[in-house]
């Protein structure tokens, strides 16, 4: 196994420039699951993030909330502001396996390990997130909303690694966010919803029910719209179109859809059949 | 007292089998079947591995007969040339390097010609998957009472019932792990184990040593619940084997994935239940069929299959009753004992069985129990007639009480009433647990202990049985040292290690306070009269005399011995299955509160309480932990851990996908215990470790029901699994909106 | 094998060590270091029997490449107080012992932090540790008993 210890991120974009295989290691709690069981993993190469302080912290400007490639959930949780403006980040941060994994997991290893069952991506999807990446030839900005196109494909070269996710400060006047698991601690997601609503309009995100995070734009049209929506199962056509659950090791598609269409059945009773 | 390990276990100064130093060792690894069944046909040993830097260990290796020992002589310790089951061990390896030989590992190919494999329980076998006499039937057990095919036909009312109850996986904290090496000539084993007498027997048969030639050791232990009863033999004969083959010490600790996956569960069960009753409620006949399944090997399957046939008519009183019960062969990892060891699974299905009676009929469930509960005079289902005193109407009264049972039920109406999509409900569940072996079985054991006085005038007890968490150490200083008036800090506990231990008999079936603290007082007593005291001596008197023996007898060992006697009046038949089944009935009643989320199917549990009666509760603390953990481990088991199943072994083996409950997931569990002394029980106590886990199940089962409307039958009740149910019933959907 | 140089911060004193590159936190510490205190229960991040402080945060050690803590503080369960620890003693925190000293890292951690009472609950802050023995009870009773005897108890909302 090769480990390389950049002490700067430009030291760290010219490794990962140098190799195409090499893994961006941050805060291990995706990488190292199994770690000693998974004798593969041990022929890779790392680059260590750990030193590029500069990617720790996170900010708070006039019109965002920056986080930075290295800031944890434990991170936000702390963070009062966060609490107050963008609660969703605390819920979803909280909601992370327990307080272990949220004190080294990152927001931005999340986005990178691109699992279709990811807590923290909704939520930075919802609240119309941006993915700053840089590489050794430049800085690129992708909608997190438009980061993925397919099941761990991403728009992420491998020369390339996630320095800020830039979140708009917006006056919210709802948002949810919803992780249903087989418990409610250190659980994966069978199914996460997270909703908002703007100036900018309708946000609904899901997780778990498609190869990835997505937006779901039918169930957004109808909240647009003001489609008057009188039951779980009046949802369940624009449902189909947005989302493809499966069966797997942890549910079934069926119950993925039911839950979906109750959970925003009811959390937007107050909305449905009202223009935005 | 407080646990007296308490301090060390939580300075992390405590240390188990794979903290222990250990110089110039080996790692050991096992190469497992990759099929259910078949013909091994060729091992190949992969190219890119140096294997003379190796130890290679195959069935030839094996001294004496390639046999663990236990019930039945079929189980290999290394499969030679046909397999049984997926992950069953085929080959040994050994390295120094942990990273070498989980390589090594995966570079042997077991090559197998499949047969076809038995894979479900619950069917006939089809003739090719006939691998266990004429039918796979590993054990019939019938048990019967009166006539119930005539009480039956003449009953006003019969009601019919089907259960299920998956397999449960132990998640013992501290993974499966042995030491083996030698100690010149002397095998010596250490390791994470529940019975060090079934591990020394295992030894001494498979690699042809006598007892002089062979010692086991039994280190801290992480958890066991019945997981680490039976399997430790398997590892302590695979580290033995390499350790004689390589002249090195071997150590062998199972990852947690491996350990999930290829070591023993609780047996899957399927329950049958006719029951004939008079329109007012009162049980005149119980007809139930109890299967489980005992994957491919027979393990402890037939005392498991005992241990649920015997409880499955539960602590009622019933003319005529008719179990039957059958233990299946499948070509599934073999399963084994789990803390309750067949009550769990029987009793989950008569108590549920209750709650669809009392429905069925329009009676309260409270009512049905009160009508039916045993009272003094009546028998149990194998004639055991049950006079110990104990008002067990009190014990259901008082868990009522505790729970606020009656208000609740109001409040909930109420509240499933208003509430758009959460639904509450409060569910019972009255049941009991023998304590000790079934029957003639701590005859058979014949148990010693010894308490040993020291020069210094302290004693040590002697004896086979282990601290795993539940308070042994604690208990059995508290009981020498109460019996002879002594401080507990002039009380020692001898580690258990089998040249220095007489035989006290496994730690399991809840017998270890019961009746090997029985066992230690009377070695205690024995002890004082060697020293020429009469029982009545304590203190300062007993620990002088001590001293003054030795004085007079310099160099020689003192010793106080105790061995097994049957308590008068215990008559049991093991041909006809009649009689006393047990010396010694626990009694609960245990009342979940449960919290419903129509949206979700989610069910999480908001109130727990725990009543029992236990004869004597000896030590508050370690007691109600007892329960505590018993009812958690019964929360998981009916909600939430699902073995997923892949050719018969377990496809969900880790952590993040077999769930147990988190601190965030449970309530806080309100114990109270109601005291009556049992005669024969040390210090008064019955057995408690298991009782905990045999009710939690079927009252939360039930809450659900009275939740939801929904009529659940089967464990784990996960989310998806109620919300099918609420779909076909139509109850869910209509109340969601 | 090349090695790593490695130096921290260990339970207060300065160490230095060459390591495997692949080495787990949790593999250093008990096989390197025998400081066999912290315990291996899943390697997958899920019981906590293997939580360390990393900068004072309780972590998972196996999930920690031990390259990433040179210039870092970590404490290990060794590094406690045992006469602090009598709460937990008398509250039945303990039964086998295998979850404890990871139990006891996050425990103490809470007791160290009271202030995280404001907006969690003490079982929501114990679900990264995992025990089969105890139910929970006896743990979150000693947490709250701790709690009181450094003086700082809460009413936990």
């Amino acid at each position: 196994m090769n480990v390389l210890l950049p002490a700067s991120l430009p030291e760290a974009l010219n490794q990962l420039a140098s190799d195409a295989t090499a893994v961006p290691m941050a805060g291990g709690t995706d990488l190292l699951v199994h770690w000693p069981v998974r004798l593969e993993a041990h022929e890779r190469t790392y680059v260590d993030l750990s030193r590029l302080d500069s990617l720790k912290p996170l900010r708070w400007t006039e019109d965002e909330l920056t986080l930075g490639g290295l800031t944890t959930y434990w991170d936000v949780i702390l963070d009062a502001r966060a609490r107050a403006e963008l609660p969703l980040l605390v819920d979803a941060a909280r909601q992370v396996g327990a307080i272990q994994i949220q004190a080294r997991g990152t927001w931005a290893g999340n986005i990178v390990n691109a699992s279709p069952a990811a807590d923290g991506v909704p939520v930075l999807m919802a609240y119309d997130a941006v993915v700053v990446l840089e590489s050794r030839s430049g800085r690129e900005e992708v909608p997190l909303d438009r980061f993925y196109a397919g099941y761990k494909q991403m728009k992420r070269r491998t020369d390339q690694l996630v320095v800020e996710i830039r979140i708009p400060r917006r006056r919210y006047t709802y948002q949810v966010f919803e992780k249903i698991g087989a418990r409610r601690a250190q659980a994966i997601a069978k199914v996460g919803l997270a909703v908002t609503c703007s100036g900018a309009g309708w946000r609904v995100v899901a997780a778990s029910v498609a190869p990835t995070i997505r937006r779901c734009p039918a169930v957004e049209r109808l909240l647009e719209a003001g489609i008057p929506i009188a039951s779980p199962e009046a949802l369940l056509p624009a449902i189909a179109r947005d989302v493809a659950p499966i069966d797997d090791i942890r549910s079934s598609a069926h119950y993925r859809t039911r839950v979906m269409a109750r959970v925003l059945y009811h959390d937007l009773r107050d909305f449905w059949g009202k223009r935005a | 007292m407080k646990r007296r390990e308490a301090l060390a276990k939580l300075t992390g100064r405590e240390r188990y089998v794979d903290d222990l130093p250990l110089d110039a060792f080996l790692w050991g690894m096992t190469v497992r079947s990759p099929a259910a069944r078949g013909r091994v046909t060729a091992i190949r040993f992969g190219k890119d591995v140096d294997w003379s830097q190796f130890v290679v260990v195959d069935h030839r290796d094996i001294p004496g007969p390639n046999v663990v020992a236990l019930i039945e002589e079929d189980q290999p310790v290394l499969a030679a040339g046909y397999v049984r089951h997926v992950h069953e061990p085929v080959l040994l390896l050994a390295h120094p390097s942990r990273e070498a030989v989980r390589r090594a590992v995966r570079s042997v190919e077991v090559v197998v010609a499949p047969d076809p494999a038995a894979v479900d329980f619950r069917v006939p076998p089809a003739p090719e998957q006939i691998q266990y006499g004429s039918d796979n039937v590993i054990k019939h057990l019938k048990i019967e009472k009166g006539d119930v095919e005539r009480a039956l036909a003449g009953a006003p009312v019969v009601i019919a019932g089907t259960y299920e109850t998956g397999a449960q996986e132990h998640v013992y904290l501290e993974t499966q792990g042995m030491i083996a090496q030698l100690d010149g000539d002397v095998l010596v084993v250490k390791g994470s184990m529940q019975c060090p007498y079934y591990v020394l027997k295992a030894l001494q048969h498979a690699l042809a040593r006598d007892e002089t030639r062979v010692r086991v050791i039994q280190t801290p232990t992480g958890g066991g619940f019945g997981g680490k009863e039976e399997f430790p033999s398997h590892i302590a004969l695979h580290a033995a084997l390499l350790a004689l083959k390589s002249g090195r010490p071997v150590k062998l600790i199972y990852d947690r994935g491996e350990d999930m996956a290829a070591t023993t569960k609780r047996h899957p069960a399927l329950v049958r239940h006719r029951t004939g009753l008079t329109g007012d409620g009162r049980l005149v006949a119980q007809d139930i069929e109890v299967v489980i399944d005992g994957g491919a090997y027979v393990t402890l399957s037939p005392v498991v299959l005992s241990r649920a046939i015997i409880h499955a008519a539960g602590p009622y009183a019933c003319e005529h009753v008719r179990i039957i019960g059958r233990a299946m062969f499948t070509n599934a990892v073999p399963f084994g004992a789990f803390r309750g060891f067949g009550a769990p699974q029987s009793q989950f299905a008569g108590e549920r069985h209750m709650d669809v009676i009392a429905g069925t009929l329009g009676i309260d469930p409270v009512e049905l129990r009160r009508i039916n509960l045993l009272r003094d005079g009546q028998t149990t289902a194998t004639g055991q007639v049950i006079r110990d005193g104990t008002d067990r109407l009190a014990v259901m009264e008082r868990a009522l009480d505790l729970s606020s049972y009656r208000e609740k039920q109001r409040e909930h109406a109420a509240f499933n009433a208003t509430h758009a999509t959460l639904r509450r409900g409060s569910g019972l569940a009255t049941f009991y647990h023998g304590a000790g072996f079934t029957g003639g079985g701590e005859v058979t054991l014949k148990s010693r202990v010894r308490v040993a006085g020291h020069p210094n005038g302290g004693v040590e007890v002697l004896s086979a049985n282990i601290e795993m968490g539940q308070g042994t150490l604690t208990v059995f200083t508290e009981l020498a040292a109460a019996r002879l008036g002594l401080a507990p800090e002039d009380v020692t506990i001898a580690e258990a290690d089998t040249s220095r231990v007489p035989n006290s008999g496994p730690t399991v079936a809840s017998r270890t306070t019961m009746i090997v603290g029985g066992l230690i007082e009377r070695a205690a007593d024995d002890l004082r009269r060697r020293v020429g005291l009469d029982d009545s001596a304590r203190g300062a008197a007993v620990k002088q005399s001590i001293q003054r023996w030795h004085r007079e007898h310099a160099g020689e060992p003192l010793f106080g011995e105790a061995a097994y006697e049957k308590p008068p009046g215990i008559v049991w038949d093991d041909q006809t299955y009649r009689g006393d089944a047990y010396g010694a009935f626990a009694w609960a009643a245990y009342v979940a509160e449960v919290e419903v989320d129509l949206r979700t199917c989610t069910t999480r549990v908001i109130d727990f309480v725990a009543v029992q009666e236990v004869g004597k509760v000896l030590n508050p603390t370690l007691a109600k932990g007892q329960v505590q953990g018993g009812v958690v481990q019964g929360i998981g088991w009916a909600l939430m851990e699902e073995c997923k199943w892949r050719d018969g072994a377990m496809a969900n083996n880790q952590l993040t996908n077999y769930l147990i409950p988190t601190s965030h997931d449970v309530p806080p569990v309100r114990v109270a215990f109601l005291e009556n002394p049992y005669p024969h029980g040390a210090g008064g106590a019955k057995g408690l470790g298991e009782l905990p886990i045999d009710g939690p199940a079927p009252a939360i089962l039930n809450a659900v029901a009275r939740a939801t409307g929904a009529d659940p039958r089967t464990i784990p009740l996960t989310p998806e699994r109620l919300m099918d149910l609420m779909e076909s019933a139509e109850c869910g959907v209509r109340n969601a909106e | 094998m090349t090695t790593l140089t490695v130096t921290f911060t260990l339970n207060g004193k300065p160490v230095s060590l060459e390591v495997d590159p692949a080495a787990r936190l949790l593999d250093t510490l008990r096989y390197q270091l025998t400081l066999t205190g912290t315990k291996e229960g899943c390697g997958e991040g899920e019981c906590g029997a293997c939580t360390v402080y990393l900068d004072g945060l309780p972590v998972n050690s196996c999930l920690v490449p031990t390259y990433q803590v040179r210039g870092h503080r970590v404490e290990t369960v060794e590094s406690l107080d045992p006469g602090a620890l009598e709460p937990f003693e008398r509250c039945g925190a303990t039964q086998c012992g295998a979850c404890t000293p990871g139990v006891v890292m996050t425990a103490w951690w809470i007791r160290e932090h009271p202030e995280l009472l404001e907006t969690h609950d003490t079982r929501e802050l114990m679900a990264g540790n995992l025990c089969r023995c105890t139910g929970y009870d006896g743990i979150i009773d000693s947490v709250k008993e701790a709690l009181e005897a450094g003086g700082r108890g809460k009413r936990e909302g």
